[in-house]
């Protein structure tokens, strides 16, 4: 977007985003649902949510161009209830129901491969080796659905950094965790597990590439990939992976899960483009999450999810049909 | 099943009660009228226009297979009387198939009809699904007694045997909107359940077929 920033925006503190009150009559409600769905016949009726209860975590808001969209941030309840975590279940709901059972700590993230100091970090020092940032980004779903997410992190760059890459590092590989006796979805067959994700050093290297530790001005819900995920606002959301436990510096373009699963359908890049479809659905559009009524018309998608004015440089001269 | 004559009676007693006609189409209504509560108070979760797409679907899906098991039930049971609650269980599928491609219609695309046709074209799944809608229509247009009539009971009954395709097309939709996270686990359950309905048909068809081929080489021999 072509706005001044600091143009005296002054973006809601994380306790207001869903008022007290809305939250209170969503529960009172959700009680009520549950007592007449006891009577007649189950509806799949989905948890209204629950809003992050987690530790404060603090941050300075961060001065990395384009960080701070203007628009409204999505209410947490439905940030926090409405996700894809295929480790905890494919359905929606499902994290939200079954993350409880993540242990976030002891935590550590080693880093591989393609560096001169490889390392393995405990949670603490991760949230420590850099001053946190508040960042309020869009998220834009690979499945035609968007919302605006206040993170608390710092750029992936600070970590990369501090473990000096070498000439050979081309491309970062996430690997997330795959614990079975953490994780019941592990049992299907989904996808092949653990779930890794990749970029190429320079998309890795860009300031909005977040490593977050937090949202709504609290450390990560489990269901939303406590203790640390990856953030890349510009590319679809399944190409941040959750729950880090190892990033591999490779020369070869890694695999990646989806593309690995339906290589027709998902590729490496992933950016969010509104001129390429899925091939089996537009991306031209995009349900904001919470916006409007039912009947709120959908709003257009943006070039690299609003994003183009940072990270189009990044894919000057590449043919985004083919790369994909 | 077969039951004991004392419970078939009981059985044969509630079907035929005249409270059952009224007591199953209140039944029905219900899960139409927890999504429209549901929409109202917001306690359809985040995507609440997603959640009454997919409500709707299952519950057509779910009236469908209601109406397939009807036939097989009178026998598996002994009680003929449950043909009497067939026709609306045929049309309350009609109707929950009518709200999902409205709700899809309405929430999902606006009500956009040029995006409309465009989306059908593009997906397979949206258009197996509109074509299994579409031909439903006809089905539950020629519900009453009269059409029956008009049409002759021998013709009636080859336009409803649409219903079989009609329900492999509905699996089909079903399968291939679930193959993007490759979640077949209430797919196969709904499959394994038209498999078994439209299999003893064919069951029977065939046997049916085989008697009366029987009977006919007996009479050219004699």
């Amino acid at each position: 977007m072509l706005l001044p920033r600091n143009r005296g925006f002054v973006h809601p503190i994380a306790s207001e985003i869903t008022p007290q009150a809305v939250f209170n009559a969503r529960r009172r409600w959700l009680a009520a649902a549950a007592a007449l769905a006891a009577l007649g016949p189950r509806v799949a009726w989905p948890q209204a949510g629950t809003v992050a209860k987690g530790a404060p975590l603090p941050a300075a808001r961060s001065s990395v161009p384009g960080a701070f969209t203007m628009e409204k941030a999505t209410a947490s309840a439905d940030a926090t209830s409405y996700n894809n975590f295929y480790e905890f279940g494919t359905d929606k709901s499902d994290p939200a129901r079954h993350a409880h059972t993540l242990k976030t700590r002891p935590w550590t993230v080693s880093i591989e491969g393609e560096v001169r100091k490889p390392a393995t970090f405990g949670i603490d020092d991760l949230l420590k080796l850099a001053p946190m940032e508040e960042r309020v980004y869009r998220l834009r779903c690979v499945e035609g659905w968007s919302m605006v997410i206040p993170w608390v992190g710092y750029s992936l760059s600070e970590l990369i950094r501090k473990v000096e890459p070498t000439g050979n590092a081309k491309y970062l590989q996430f690997v997330t965790l795959a614990d079975r006796a953490q994780m019941p979805g592990l049992r299907s067959s989904v996808l092949d597990w653990p779930y890794v994700e990749g970029l190429r050093i320079d998309e890795a290297m860009q300031p909005l590439t977040l490593l977050a530790f937090g949202m709504y001005g609290q450390v990560l819900p489990n269901q939303n990939g406590a203790p640390l995920r990856l953030v890349v606002p510009w590319k679809y959301g399944f190409k941040s992976g959750k729950s880090l436990v190892r990033i591999r510096f490779v020369e070869q373009q890694p695999t990646t899960s989806w593309s690995l699963a339906a290589p027709q359908e998902y590729g490496f890049y992933s950016n969010v483009n509104p001129k390429v479809d899925h091939p089996r659905w537009s991306q031209a559009t995009e349900r904001r999450i919470g916006e409007g009524d039912l009947f709120a018309k959908k709003r257009p998608t943006l070039m690299f999810n609003g994003y183009e004015a940072q990270v189009g440089s990044l894919y000057a001269g590449m043919d985004l049909n083919k790369w994909f | 099943m077969v039951l004991s004559d004392v419970t078939r009676a009981a059985a044969q007693a509630i079907v035929r009660h005249r409270a059952a006609k009224p007591a199953l189409f209140v039944a029905a209504l219900l899960p139409l009228a927890l999504l429209v509560a549901g929409a109202v108070n917001h306690t359809l979760g985040a995507n609440p226009a997603e959640t009454l797409i997919r409500s709707l679907g299952d519950w057509t899906l779910r009236f469908l297979c209601l109406t397939l098991a009807i036939t097989p039930l009178r026998q598996w049971t002994g009680l003929p009387a449950l043909a009497r609650w067939r026709r609306m269980l045929g049309l309350f599928t009609a109707f929950y198939a009518t709200l999902h491609f409205s709700a899809y219609a309405v929430f999902d695309m606006g009500l956009a009809w040029p995006d409309i046709v465009r989306d059908v074209a593009k997906r397979p799944f949206i258009l197996v699904g509109t074509a299994a809608f579409l031909l439903l229509l006809p089905l539950a247009a020629t519900s009453f007694d009269r059409a029956i009539q008009w049409l002759g009971a021998a013709r009636w009954q080859r336009l409803h045997r649409a219903v079989y395709g009609i329900a492999l097309l509905a699996i089909l939709h079903f399968f291939w909107m679930r193959a993007g996270k490759r979640n077949f686990g209430e797919v196969a359950v709904y499959a394994a359940i038209v498999a078994l309905l439209l299999g003893w048909r064919l069951v029977k068809a065939t046997r049916g077929a085989r008697y009366f081929m029987k009977l006919g080489s007996h009479s050219a021999k004699g």
